[in-house]
């Protein structure tokens, strides 16, 4: 197999694959005056234009992607990305638009943020949304700091945030970010949240509980409603980290289970590219009480024209610039208008039908620790195949051979050894059919020939890479001579 | 539409192997009382011929791309080659994950370390990131950064960088126990020395400025690095107009700590102000604070060279409370562009671009400032942009130039109260003479 070089590698001095016209007013010198102007840039790529192209594709053909096969990552919500979305996304009047020109200008992007906001509140039984956080990261510490923000004007911004100890890392890291101290609950014998942990301490210390519901093991907190009651008790709110979305749209509305704010991955559930890791957007929904301190500027609609409004005084302020990743919005308004409200149902219940369906298919090769009913995902773990010294993530590595991508590794943390498995309702018959065959085999070889695990992948471009080394002696960029 | 592979059939196999009579039964570990008894109230779906014919008079709407524009102000535009678009469209590019299995994600991680090493060229520092969101928050990120690598209770932050970037850093430290206190701009339009000499003392912890700052004027970054590490203060510098590395001298020559900001120069469209870029390099000493993802060389078991992430110990996910930033998902697909861009216009493409901007900037504001009542405000070199200013307010001026067919510069009064009557314009290579030439004659009409 041809091993892609680094650009750097393959440039020569001289060579260019762009020109632009040439300058059409008279260079004056003096325009760099006094100024420190740099010479050669050390090293930066001379290349032609086809060899950028083949670089490029060569090294897009190294990639396992959505467009390829069934792409069970588990918390990830890895679905099919619409092409037309691409498409509408890409329309001049939406991609050259300035974010500050004149309101009357870009009457179409503001009814878009508009639609999208309403169309969220719709769906997540919420009274506002702001479609400004990047991310579902940065969506959590938007929440939370509407939350302090609010626990402030009441004259105590509260210290605690309860977290359950099976969350997304995310969700102490943010409340980290502002400022709180981060207590974990307890999950109980069903992988749900211990009532009694929480109502011992949950105190009017406790600013909110982050919850993410259906919980990263799959399963939908029964008892959601008792959980707001102890948490509203106290004068907290209830955070939900909607990175699960995807199991509920349509069929229930975390506004209706006593949640007070919620983040929405855009990249999840409203199909919108996962690009390699980003961009994403992360919406946030509040209930009216918590709606002055959302960021500004608010999309308002004012004698039949939208406007901008950037005069609220009690706004947390800004959480990023302009007005968020507004391109990944029109995916998703897109999105959501091609499915309308019985399709929007249909992919939460064929994604839990999948996710079941697998679920059923391998619980007698793998093990599952939680037998409690799951929704969207489910997580196994390595602990039947532990015995023949084979661990998650050899099993992850033998399914790159057999030609599907691995269901996320070791995680959530109360399941040692996991794989977590969400199948997403893209996938048709024949591709779970083939997740779950691989992973039959899979679970045959580890009793049969487990070194063949051991050492997998064997026919991928590249073999086992060593992320130690990688971490301990970091070579982050390419170096001349190096 | 629906984009549901299942067939009637195949859910009714697939059931009977779960062993329930119907969807509905999977639902049954929900709460009876919470579950929606009614149809989502949205619009019923509409086919793709409709859906793009909705979106094509709702982008319609949108008349500023039917303009010639002046605005800048953190979001520029810049030619795109052709390939970006193109190569960047692939699906293995688009549809794929955060590279969490380097084996089947080689072609991402590749591009991040190319990536990497084209910002760290362009910066002249040690080490870059893998992206964060946009520039706003970068320059959030790196106040956050110096808090925890220089842990004294002041952060100076020059009033000439970007507004945007400045209330996101207000909003990210508001909880963190820090102290901005803001350095005043001079009559040269960079920071006043003075101002910067009185705030600078044994509590700062680091002076954070933009160069060329929001009104275009390039800073003198030797000057003002010198003066912050005199302090024992880091040296913080943010770019917000990328294309100015072409041209102007690496931060990191200048003894940066930290530069960070937006990249949306580099391939991306103005895109309503996202999904943008944010970047952020650091000197070497300071890698194990630098938040986000990073991609590192290796080799597999085979000794063949490979890359994964690495130094995750920062991170979210195995550090959890205590990492450097929440950041998960980021920007790869916008870093891609990035890359795609840097390399096909390479050394020379790049240097070409930059210089235009300057040129052409240079030649529409003497030009404009040849107008009778109108004056350059600033006396500072610039990069793309510059600050005129008028003898009336810049709303009704704008007004005028709309109904010509232009968008003018950016009023700064609601930023900058001392700076009424005064608008930022904003030229790069895509404006053609005859385009400034065409401002400059309707300026004339609109102030006479």
């Amino acid at each position: 197999m041809i091993r892609e070089p680094l650009i750097f590698e393959i440039s020569d001095k001289g060579k260019r694959a762009f020109r632009l016209p040439k300058l059409d007013i008279k260079a004056k010198k003096h325009v760099f005056e006094g100024l420190a102007i740099r010479d050669e840039i050390q090293d930066f790529p001379q290349v032609s234009e086809v060899e950028v192209v083949r670089h490029f594709t060569r090294l897009s053909q190294q990639n396992y992607c959505v467009d390829l096969g069934i792409y069970p990552l588990g918390s990830c919500t890895m679905k099919y990305n619409p092409k037309v979305n691409e498409k509408v996304a890409a329309l001049d009047g939406f991609a050259q638009s300035h974010p500050l020109a004149p309101a009357d200008m870009v009457q179409g992007n503001l009814e878009i943020i508009k639609l999208v906001e309403d169309y969220l509140g719709e769906i997540a039984g919420l009274d506002a949304f702001t479609l400004q956080p990047s991310a579902g990261a940065q969506g959590e510490l938007t929440g939370m700091m509407l939350i302090h923000a609010c626990h402030q004007a009441r004259g105590n911004p509260r210290k605690i945030v309860l977290i359950p100890d099976s969350a997304h890392g995310t969700n102490p890291s943010s409340a980290h970010l502002c400022g709180y101290t981060v207590q974990e609950i307890k999950s109980n014998e069903n992988g749900t949240i211990d009532l009694a942990d929480l109502s011992e301490r949950m105190t009017e210390d406790v600013a909110a509980l982050m919850v993410t519901n259906p919980n990263t093991l799959g399963v939908f907190e029964y008892d959601i409603c008792k959980i707001a009651e102890i948490v509203h008790a106290k004068g907290g709110f209830v955070y939900m980290d909607g990175a699960n979305m995807n199991a509920l749209t349509g069929i229930c509305r975390p506004g209706d289970m006593g949640v007070d704010v919620i983040h929405i991955n855009l990249h999840k559930t409203f199909s919108t590219p996962h690009g390699g890791g980003g961009p994403g957007s992360g919406p946030v929904g509040v209930k009216a009480v918590l709606e002055p301190y959302l960021p500004i500027p608010r999309v308002e609609k004012k004698d039949g024209a939208f406007v901008l409004n950037f005069d609220r005084p009690n706004s947390i302020g800004r959480v990023r610039g302009f007005h968020g990743n507004f391109l990944v919005v029109v995916r998703a308004l897109a999105y959501m208008l091609s499915l309308g409200p019985d399709g929007i149902r249909e992919i939460a219940e064929i994604a839990v039908l999948n996710a079941n369906y697998i679920r059923k298919s391998l619980d007698k090769d793998y093990h599952l620790k939680y037998t409690t009913p799951t929704l969207h995902e489910c997580v196994f773990s390595d602990k039947f195949q532990k015995e023949f010294g084979v661990s998650n993530l050899d099993i992850a590595k033998r399914l790159i051979d057999l030609g599907v991508h691995p269901p996320t590794m070791s995680f959530p943390l109360i399941v040692h050894g996991a794989l977590m498995v969400e199948p997403t309702e893209t996938e048709s018959r024949r591709d779970l059919d083939m997740f779950i065959e691989a992973m039959k085999q899979i679970a045959r070889e580890a009793k049969e020939d487990p070194e063949i695990l051991k050492t997998a992948p064997h026919y991928s471009y590249i073999r086992r890479l060593d992320e130690t080394t990688a971490a301990r002696n970091p070579i982050v960029k390419w170096e001349r001579g190096k | 539409m629906s984009y549901i592979s299942l067939s009637d059939q195949d859910k009714k196999e697939m059931l009977a192997r779960v062993g329930v009579s119907s969807v509905d039964e999977l639902y049954g570990c929900l709460p009876e009382e919470i579950k929606l008894k009614r149809r989502l109230n949205l619009p019923e779906a509409l086919s793709e011929p409709e859906l793009i014919r909705r979106f094509e008079c709702l982008a319609a709407s949108n008349t500023y791309a039917d303009h010639i524009s002046f605005l800048g102000a953190g979001v520029y535009r810049h030619f795109i080659p052709s390939v970006v678009d193109y190569l960047s469209s692939r699906g293995e590019f688009v549809t794929p994950y955060t590279p969490y299995q380097p084996e089947v994600s080689q072609g991402t991680l590749q591009v991040i370390f190319e990536y990497q090493t084209l910002i760290c060229q362009l910066t002249g520092m040690d080490i870059s990131n893998a992206s964060l969101y946009d520039g706003a928050m970068a320059a959030a990120e790196a106040v956050l950064m110096a808090s925890r690598l220089n842990t004294k209770p002041k952060i100076l932050v020059a009033r000439s960088l970007h507004p945007q970037y400045r209330e996101t850093i207000r909003t990210y430290i508001k909880n963190m126990g820090v102290r901005i206190e803001e350095i005043e701009f001079g009559d040269c339009g960079g920071i006043k020395t003075a101002d910067l000499m009185n705030k600078l003392d044994k509590d700062t912890s680091a002076v954070l400025l933009q160069s060329p700052n929001f009104f275009g004027v390039v800073e003198d970054l030797k000057k003002f690095g010198e003066l912050a590490h005199e302090h024992q203060a880091l040296f913080i510098v943010a770019v917000a107009e990328a294309a100015s590395f072409g041209v102007l001298e690496a931060p990191g020559k200048f003894g940066a700590d930290v530069v960070c900001g937006e990249a949306q120069s580099f391939g991306l469209a103005p895109s309503f102000g996202g999904p943008f870029l944010g970047f952020m390099a650091c000197k070497k000493e300071h890698l194990r604070q630098l938040p986000g993802r990073i991609a590192g060389q290796t080799k597999d078991v085979d000794g063949k060279r490979g890359f994964v992430l690495t130094l995750s110990t920062r991170e979210q996910h195995i550090r959890r409370e205590k990492a450097t930033s929440n950041i998960c998902t980021n920007q790869a697909l916008c870093a891609l562009r990035a890359t795609i861009f840097l390399e096909t216009l390479g050394h020379d493409g790049l240097r070409e671009m930059a210089v235009q901007n300057m040129q052409k900037a240079a030649y529409a504001a003497d030009k404009l400032g040849k107008i009778e009542g109108v004056k350059a405000r600033f006396e500072g070199r610039f990069f793309n942009e510059f600050v005129l200013e008028f003898p009336r307010d810049v709303g009704r001026i704008n007004d005028g130039l709309q109904a010509k067919g232009i968008v003018g510069g950016l009023d700064l009064k609601g930023y900058y109260p001392e700076l009424a009557n005064c608008a930022l314009f904003c030229v790069t290579e895509v404006h053609t003479k005859k385009e400034i030439d065409r401002l400059a004659a309707a300026l004339k009409k609109v102030l006479r």
